[in-house]
């Protein structure tokens, strides 16, 4: 057993105003020369707890001791032998990269000669030493993510706490982080690596899940996994619609889970269940059903008690879109400029309708502005964009009354109550009279949202407040649905709600396009596009995508080692043409 | 450790400095503004009234008349336009066109020969403006009564008034009130630069995280403090020193103090100023909250309340009460001082006393407030 680094005795930490505690009676103990996951959604109470640890923030009950320091009354002490990385990497964007070590450097005392070749050192490490003169506002994601590792690490610390180091960040940056984090376990430093990504749990040593402020375990991640072991299925060669089928498996007895994955559906069984006859479920004379290794995903739903049925009340209502043209999204060699900047290059790609398409990439490479081109919230620079046939440069208003639009982090008005949210948004739709009545009247019956109507949508808990933003999306009968990154940060069993519906959507011939940053979330789509760079780099279905990188490398690739791979061929034509 | 201190207090103040000359929005607020502020309040603003437009309806024809009308004329308080009947300026009094009406009336020379000097003459004025039409009113009252005095020495009389007035301003001699109001925006300009700007960075030291980042390294309270108040000590009296410069040398301002008092009351003045600007920051973390107390807080009690464009002492008591207690009144009233009467120790003293004592305060409580916590 390697030494323990940090213990957690008892915690309970209430922020004043919040109805429940950001963390309850939390006991835990960190070790050295290992990277401990602080796993959960957005409030789960990760960043409470780096910060209880900093010494930053004080327990309400309990105590917390950091290589045998109080972190309460002795975080000078921990200030000296911890290195953080907050959120946003705590760095000063108009300092350069070397300013910003030099202001590092010297609030931890270092100098002189240890301190050349630490820089020297540093920067090889996370391969900056080329823009040392460049501000840091002006690095890319991945780069400002090991900058501010590297100001983290000026003294080596014996603890180092890095708080959702991976968010907006593109996979191959992640990839490097993750290695170099692994270098500094080797040393025996403990590392705490905060992360609403699943899949990132599955690579740590031990994991931390926290929900909504409670422990729900404490262990090395397969542990966790183990609990599920034999509960997980594929079921493959599903002919017809699979969302259909994906909600008929959900609607059985046996099932706690499940999700698109690529053209499989991923399925997951209750204790003691049998798995379903693929013929019960109708999924066609070719589907077959086998047992696949489990997921932290998986498990974890399990440990919430499972995920919600298969059937959405709100598709139910919805009115079936039909008829007209088959293809109900084009956008045909969208470019967008700012300056000399350009965001956007020649984006082609048309969706049919009832797809989901999805559009993945890393932060800043141009997602969000094809996206906003193709609702009409930007005027592309080149190129046309057209909704249900209507050119959103000559028929914008028109167009647009076709789209629903859910914005990211829910575009709902905070301060305005459910029943005026819904009031609001009925109104900018152009909706009147009694069919404006009938919707409102819909959307709060079928998401039970009456004992809520009064509640204003900041007090709202998550799920509310995402079944408030769809019903204000969709309330108008849209064609298509624009989803910008709908469930970052959500926990799993909101994001399955949410699915749901989507699903139930699509069935009844609505269009959908989302932005993710999600892997997993982008293998529910039907195809993606990747953007890179401002470009298109490779569009298809998520098993195309790993199809066309598979070889002796790569026998059974990820989506996201199809996303690196993809992304690799493209830097490295660059640098063959540069 | 403690041999650290310094060396940590060099790399945050080095930080600040670079900071605020690459943020064009520092150099908005530090430099831009208070130029902005110094030419509106030098060109722009003026509290004197000057050739006050006025209407005259000469309604008597007599050579007496004629001569009066002559004084107004050559006024230079007056621009004056001249009828034969009043009822030709009520349009022109309505529409704000002239801001009164001197009515000479058809028997004016009569009475004249008949009542001496009591002869009426008649003014109306505009009451929308009080003060503009307490101008009028007492701007006829001088031209009236030098246009008798005239007549009295033309006609040989010596009888002399029983009292003779002969005004002479002290300090500002040629009662311009520029001479006035620049010294005085300058208090503004480093209520901005002190309060707003130190609000201001550091509350976007708490949004973008780096206050987070900072606060997990082994540096002090105090030197956290100390890292923000002293590049904005330099920054404001630099400042000064450019408003200062700009108000003697353009706007031709007199200056009477000594430099080193100036020095000396402008600090006393910025310890109120940025701790001032450091509790809002520490209180709000929010830039956009940050930059409204600010306003409220420093910059607005500074403009109404410091006696640099409204007289103290004609405000209601309760208001005059507050201004007490707001730092900038003694700053305002130290720059007039300096600058137009000189190094007036025994006003300048208990000025300065006060403006330390509330810097103390502030002070005091910021540092009370700042510990390396989050919550």
């Amino acid at each position: 057993m390697p030494a323990s680094m940090v213990r957690i005795d008892g915690v309970t930490k209430r922020f004043p105003g919040q109805a429940s505690p950001a963390l309850h009676d939390l006991d835990a103990e960190i070790h050295g020369g290992r990277v401990t996951g602080l796993v959960g959604p957005d409030g789960a109470g990760k960043t409470t707890l780096i910060r209880l640890i900093s010494g930053l923030l004080v327990p309400d009950v309990g105590a917390i001791t950091v290589a045998g320091f109080d972190a309460a009354t002795e975080a000078d002490a921990i200030h000296a032998i911890a290195g953080y990385m907050p959120q946003k990497f705590g760095l000063y964007e108009d300092l350069s990269v070397l300013e910003n070590l030099n202001l590092y450097a010297d609030l931890r005392g270092l100098t002189g000669a240890a301190r050349r070749e630490t820089f020297d050192r540093l920067l090889a490490f996370t391969d900056l030493a080329r823009f040392t003169g460049r501000l840091s506002g002006a690095l890319s994601g991945g780069m400002k993510q090991k900058l501010g590792l590297a100001c983290a690490l000026i003294r080596k610390p014996r603890l180092l706490l890095l708080d959702e180091p991976s968010v907006g960040v593109d996979p191959i940056s992640r990839r490097e982080l993750w290695r170099m984090v692994e270098d500094l376990v080797d040393d025996g430093i403990a590392v705490i690596w905060s992360t609403a990504y699943l899949d990132e749990a599955e690579k740590c040593e031990s994991v931390l899940l926290l929900n909504e402020g409670e422990l729900l375990f404490d262990g090395p991640p397969g542990e966790l996994s183990a609990r599920v072991a034999g509960r997980s299925f594929h079921l493959t060669g599903v002919s017809g619609r699979r969302r259909a089928v994906l909600a008929r498996a959900l609607d059985r007895d046996g099932v706690i889970d499940g999700v698109v994955q690529g053209r499989n559906l991923r399925l997951v069984l209750g204790e003691g269940a049998d798995a379903p006859d693929p013929a019960d479920l109708v999924a066609g004379d070719g589907a077959g059903i086998e047992q696949v290794p489990p997921r932290f995903e998986d498990a974890f739903v399990d440990a919430l008690g499972g995920g919600p049925g298969g059937r959405s009340a709100l598709a139910a209502r919805m009115q079936p879109v039909t008829g007209g043209d088959d293809v109900v999204v084009e956008a045909t060699g969208l470019t967008k400029r700012f300056g000399s900047f350009t965001a956007a290059q020649d984006i082609t790609f048309s969706i049919r309708r009832g797809e989901v398409f999805g559009l993945l990439g890393p932060n800043g490479a141009g997602k969000s502005t094809t996206f906003k081109m193709l609702c009409g919230l930007l005027q592309p620079t080149r190129g046309t964009a057209r909704v249900t046939g209507l050119d959103l440069k000559t028929a914008s208003s028109k167009a647009r009354g076709r789209i629903g639009y859910m914005a990211q982090k829910f575009s709902l008005y905070g301060m305005l109550s459910v029943r005026q949210n819904l009031d609001f948004f009925s109104g900018v739709y152009g909706l009147t009279g009694r069919r404006r009545r009938e919707r409102i009247d819909g959307m709060v019956e079928t998401f039970g949202l009456t004992p809520h109507l009064d509640t204003t949508a900041d007090d709202l808990p998550l799920g509310f407040k995402q079944r408030l933003a769809l019903s204000c999306a969709v309330m108008h009968d849209p064609a298509v649905l624009f989803l910008d990154e709908p469930t970052s940060g959500v926990d799993p069993l909101t994001r399955r709600e949410f699915w749901t519906h989507i699903n139930g959507m699509v069935e009844k011939g609505i269009t959908v396009m989302v932005t993710t940053h999600f892997m997993d979330e982008a293998e529910y789509c039907d195809r993606i596009a990747l953007i890179y760079r401002s470009r298109e780099i490779a569009t298809g279905s998520p098993d195309d995508l790993k199809e066309s990188v598979r070889g002796a490398a790569l026998p059974d690739p990820t989506l996201e080692d199809a996303f690196i791979a993809l992304v690799r061929a493209v830097d490295a034509d660059e640098s063959e043409a540069a | 450790m403690n041999r650290q201190r310094p060396r940590r207090l060099k790399a945050l103040i080095v930080k600040e400095t670079l900071q605020v000359f690459r943020d064009p929005s520092s150099i908005l607020i530090a430099f831009v503004l208070p130029l902005i502020l110094l030419f509106l309040f030098g060109y722009g603003v003026s509290l004197d009234a000057n050739e006050i437009d006025i209407g005259l309806a000469l309604e008597d024809t007599s050579p007496e008349a004629h001569n009066l009308a002559v004084a107004f004329t050559n006024s230079r308080f007056f621009d004056v336009r001249v009828a034969r009947d009043r009822r030709a300026f009520v349009d022109d009094l309505v529409a704000g066109d002239i801001r009164g009406i001197v009515v000479v009336p058809a028997d004016f020379s009569a009475r004249l020969k008949y009542q001496g000097d009591a002869a009426p003459i008649q003014v109306i004025a505009d009451g929308t403006q009080p003060n503009t039409a307490n101008f009028v009113q007492n701007y006829v009252q001088g031209v009236w009564s030098n246009w008798r005095q005239q007549r009295r020495l033309e006609r040989g009389e010596t009888a002399a008034p029983a009292i003779a007035l002969e005004s002479r301003y002290w300090f500002n001699e040629e009662l311009e009130s520029r001479n006035f109001l620049v010294p005085g925006s300058v208090a503004i300009v480093m209520t901005l630069i002190g309060t707003l700007l130190t609000a201001l960075v550091i509350a976007r030291e708490w949004e973008r995280g780096t206050m987070e980042a900072i606060m997990a390294t082994p540096v002090g309270t105090l030197e956290l403090l100390a890292g923000k108040i002293v590049p904005y000590f330099a920054l404001g009296m630099m400042a000064m020193a450019v408003c200062t410069i700009i108000a003697i040398g353009l706007f031709g301002v007199p200056f009477r103090g000594s430099v080193w008092a100036l020095s000396a009351v402008s600090a006393a003045f910025l310890c109120p100023a940025l701790g001032l600007g450091y509790l809002i920051s520490a209180a709000t973390r929010n830039q956009f909250v940050a930059s409204q107390m600010a306003l409220f807080a420093g910059f607005l009690p500074a403009m109404l309340l410091s006696g640099f464009i409204f007289e103290i002492s004609s405000m209601p008591a309760a208001i005059q009460a507050i201004t007490h207690v707001i730092p900038a009144r003694y700053f305002v009233s130290s720059l007039h001082t300096l600058f137009l009467a000189g190094d007036i120790w025994p006003l300048l003293l208990p000025n300065v006393a006060v403006m330390l004592a509330i810097g103390a305060l502030f002070l005091g409580l910021a540092v009370r407030n700042t510990r390396k916590r989050l919550d």
